[in-house]
């Protein structure tokens, strides 16, 4: 793997080593860049704060309430493969 | 609900356990609607692939036979009811985001010029502003990528488990997650420059 020497080839790793998917050495080459490049800090920061930010994000819009028939509909299902089950 | 109760939750269900089927309804119904109206777009056609989800769920709970992969399993049948019901996008072309244009704007070449992070609340309650930015950065990322930030930072879904359900290739996950992410945090960025500051001077 290329090693990530300037900003530009730090930014493209960013996503591979917030998810730890990277390999130990390219993770000290970043690290190493970075304990001497404050943007690059401020940016990773930046884009953790984004995962995080998606990880706790719950949408405002929820379903409407479940009709009786469509209920009966998804347990009748359920029903079926749970009496399929059963030994004669 | 973790991932432990989740699992729980379909192990009962295996099991026909009572009560596991209202408490599995209430608990999926919510979550792959909430994916498909970010998918689709449209309320209608989410409650629609949130019915076809579970129906076809339930029809084929004896395949789920490892229940620790509830979740993937179920956002597979998500996914495709999904794609039924896409409906303009169907001839438009993928639309790609290159990574130079999602480097903050410097000259030269960096430091880069961002806004303020530090004043993001990381209390549990995003505010409403923030969470409508948000909103408009899911919506507004292309489809390719949005589906893989949903599945990988929404759902938490792993790198594996999003590439068997999109049918593509990890590298392909990889790249289209940090562009994808890159292009949110951007978005992020426009939203703190211009509505936060205004929220300070508010206060």
């Amino acid at each position: 793997m290329k090693r990530p020497e300037t900003c530009e080839e730090v930014f493209a790793l960013l996503s591979d080593y917030l998810n730890l998917e990277l390999p130990p050495e390219a993770c000290a080459e970043i690290e190493s860049h970075m304990a001497g490049c404050d943007p690059c800090v401020e940016f990773a920061e930046s884009l953790r704060k984004t995962v995080e930010l998606c990880r706790r994000y719950q949408p405002a819009e929820m379903p409407a309430p479940l009709t009786g028939q469509a209920r009966a509909e998804l347990e009748a299902a359920w029903q079926r493969v749970l009496a399929a089950r059963k030994p004669l | 609900m973790d991932k432990d109760a989740e699992v729980q939750l379909a192990r009962d269900l295996l099991a026909g356990e009572a009560g596991a089927f209202d408490r599995f309804v209430g608990y999926f119904r919510a979550k792959v609607f909430q994916y498909a109206w970010l998918m689709c777009g449209h309320r209608e056609d989410a409650e629609e692939v949130a019915q076809e989800t579970l129906l076809k769920v339930f029809e084929s709970i004896n395949q789920l036979r490892e229940p620790e992969r509830v979740r993937p399993w179920v956002f597979r049948i998500a996914r495709n009811a999904c794609l039924m019901k896409r409906r303009k996008s169907v001839f438009a072309p993928a639309q790609e985001l290159s990574l130079e244009a999602l480097m903050p704007s410097h000259e030269d070449r960096l430091p880069l010029q961002i806004a303020d992070w530090t004043a993001l609340p990381e209390d549990q309650v995003l505010r409403a502003e923030l969470r409508s930015a948000l909103d408009r950065a899911i919506a507004e990322l292309p489809e390719n990528y949005r589906a893989v930030v949903l599945l990988r930072d929404v759902e938490e879904l792993s790198t594996e488990e999003t590439a068997q359900i999109l049918e593509i290739g990890t590298d392909v996950v990889k790249q289209r997650l940090h562009r994808g992410r890159l292009a949110m945090r951007q978005k992020l960025d426009d939203y703190l420059r211009t509505a936060a500051p205004k929220q300070e001077v508010n206060r």
